[in-house]
């Protein structure tokens, strides 16, 4: 009796047991994720707190570290993405409301559609560093057909006006702003379709009943109720321009620069640039000053978070 | 909600242009509008192609790089020397080495994360794991470079001496950290697409837990488990700053993760950053190196969607 059961009963603990064992891997690797993510916030907030304070957010980049500040790189930042959600946010939406809200019948735009939607998926995996170099030749240098940067073909006002603009770009705002808005372009493309398919066709089918047309129906019915998770999308590519440093590295490279920038065609540094440069130098000090600089960053993204934490659950709970 | 309400009101016509004329013109000009968005990323990716397609011709028309050369060669030594050498395989070799590194990192720590959350988790602990995973992957990737500058790289060279100041292993580390959020996530995606009668008719059957996520579950969700994994080996392989921060810039074809090495990204960067000639051979080369670090990423996009789109098993 005693001799037939075992086998069976160790077969039935040794599942078991594996069962065990595999919960217990599945803990340690959270843990193991949670264990990082702990590191590395310890680790910038006790490199960071020495330079955290007033010089850091109000000072010009310095020599010594005591009195080096990101205000300039802060402001950069402000500018080039400015220019990126007003470029990548209707480009966005409007590829989102095209892919989402007119899909054709015709065989030959059915087509078209899945190319564009492949297209998309496509850009997303580019690597940035790309956009870079794109941004370089087509915005900064513009082929090299167009003259250079120091002599421009074509100005519109002067460099006191904010608006200023030559072609080529050069090494300015505005070329770092697009190419920022190429890199999170798929982001808000694929979060704003998204939305867009989360909204209940009955909504569609009452709007275009009630004798709308197409656009008015996603004027007045999609698009409103779409908006919260637009919004909360748009957010969150926004707080990955303001972190994404590769391809404002290759459009801006590391510039010493202390003034604010005051037009669209002006130098600039952003301030994950100012982390890097502070990062990669060898002194201890200027390692601590990144710490401090990308408590700045974080805080910043971390705001921007929740703010679409908070969009999300107000609207969608 | 808020819009049902909001509707009727929205509906009315506020002293807008009733003639029909006027409506179908003013939708022709939006749409027109919208298909000139669709246009303008097909457009993105054609001046991407032109753009490293002209430029990498370019470089291939100097006199000191030959096709074969670039593609063969196995010194790349752009900026020193009388004799530039530009074969491509050291940069390959050093991209390789610190994707093989944080893939051996993110892929069995991703995916044993995500069977965890999707078939063992409770959901409070669950409520824990996932904004930590949030968190990891709205971490700006410079501040991972730092990251591994001056936390991993210590930490290796204390456990052990062989580390270079710049090596391999510790930036693959913190490109494997951060990869491993979009491993978890697409993958959870997966495990929970898989139809719950598929996990109650192995229970019924009277499998464990474990035999219910490791072979029937993980299995019926591989192909989106795949696709989790290459796009996650494509952002390895695109990744830029943290390994321009800590992987070096000595191009060198080497298995040894301890030593320095620089990747493809890194090489780019290096190249804008300095004060390489914006007509030498340096400065087009870095566009053929662009040009085959998009093919590589354009190639394990388009398979992982050709994989989750073929593959997929459809429970209905």
């Amino acid at each position: 009796m005693n001799n037939t059961a075992t086998p069976s009963a160790t077969a039935r603990t040794g599942r078991f047991f594996k069962d065990r064992l595999f919960v217990v891997l599945c803990l340690l690797s959270a843990g193991v994720c949670i264990a990082v993510l702990g590191v590395l916030l310890a680790s910038i907030i006790t490199q960071g707190v020495e330079y955290l304070g007033g010089p850091l957010l109000k000072n010009p980049p310095s020599r010594k570290p005591e009195k080096a500040g990101i205000y300039p790189a802060m402001i950069g930042t402000i500018w080039i993405c400015s220019v990126c959600a007003l470029t990548a946010i209707p480009l966005g939406v409007g590829t989102a409301i095209l892919l989402e809200e007119f899909k054709p019948g015709n065989k030959i735009l059915v087509r078209l559609h899945g190319f564009v939607q492949l297209n998309i998926t496509n850009l997303a995996g580019v690597p940035s560093v790309v956009y870079g170099i794109l941004g370089m030749t087509v915005f900064v240098e513009m082929f090299k057909m167009l003259g250079s940067a120091s002599d421009p073909i074509w100005t519109l006002g002067t460099t006191d006006n904010w608006y200023y603009i030559q072609l080529p770009f050069g090494r300015g705002i505005l070329a770092g702003g697009l190419t920022l808005m190429l890199v999170v372009l798929p982001i808000i493309i694929v979060s704003s379709q998204e939305a867009l398919r989360a909204v209940p066709n009955s909504l569609r089918q009452g709007s275009l009943a009630l004798g709308s047309t197409r656009w008015q129906m996603v004027w007045n019915t999609t698009l409103p109720a779409a908006i919260p998770g637009i919004m909360t999308g748009t957010i969150l590519a926004m707080s990955r321009a303001i972190g994404e440093a590769a391809p404002i590295l290759i459009i801006a490279g590391i510039v010493y620069i202390t003034f604010t920038p005051e037009h669209l065609m002006d130098d600039f540094t952003a301030m994950p640039l100012q982390i890097y440069d502070w990062a990669g130098r060898p002194q201890e000090s200027f390692h601590h000053l990144a710490a401090s600089g990308i408590l700045v960053l974080m805080a910043i993204l971390l705001t921007f978070n929740t703010v679409a934490v908070i969009i999300r659950q107000k609207f969608q709970g | 909600m808020m819009t049902a309400t909001a509707k009727p009101a929205a509906l009315m016509p506020k002293g807008r242009p009733r003639s029909k004329a006027v409506r179908r013109v003013r939708e022709a000009i939006i749409m027109s509008g919208l298909i000139g968005c669709g246009l303008f990323s097909i457009a993105t990716t054609l001046t991407i192609i032109v753009v490293l397609g002209i430029e990498t011709l370019q470089f291939f028309r100097l006199d000191e790089v030959s096709v074969w050369g670039f593609i063969s060669g196995t010194r790349w030594s752009p900026f020193l020397g009388a004799q530039k050498h530009f074969g491509v395989w050291p940069l390959i070799s050093g991209t390789m080495l610190v994707a093989a590194v944080a893939m051996s990192v993110a892929l069995p720590l991703g995916l044993v994360t995500a069977i965890w959350l999707s078939e063992y988790a409770r959901p409070g602990v669950r409520a824990v794991v996932k904004p930590v995973l949030e968190v990891l992957a709205g971490i700006p990737t410079v501040v991972f470079g730092f990251f591994a500058l001056t936390v991993i790289t210590p930490g290796l060279r204390w456990l052990h001496e062989g580390f270079n100041i710049y090596n391999a292993a510790s930036a693959g580390l913190a490109v494997g950290i951060m990869c491993l959020p979009i491993v978890t996530s697409l993958s959870e995606d997966a495990l929970r697409a898989v139809p719950r009668s598929l996990r109650e008719g192995a229970y019924g059957l009277g499998a464990t837990r474990f035999e219910v996520a490791v072979k029937v579950v993980t299995p019926a969700a591989l192909s989106g488990i795949v696709a989790a994994f290459l796009l996650a080996i494509a952002r390895a392989v695109g990744e830029t700053m943290i390994v321009s921060l800590a992987a070096g810039n000595s191009p060198s074809i080497t298995p040894d993760p301890r030593n320095e090495v620089q990747t493809m990204t890194g090489y780019m960067v290096q190249v804008f950053l300095g004060d390489a000639s914006n007509f030498g051979p340096e400065y087009y080369s870095s566009y053929a190196v662009a040009g085959m670090l998009f093919l590589m990423t354009l190639g394990l996009t388009l398979i992982g969607h050709r994989i989750r789109v073929r593959y997929r098993q459809v429970y209905e």
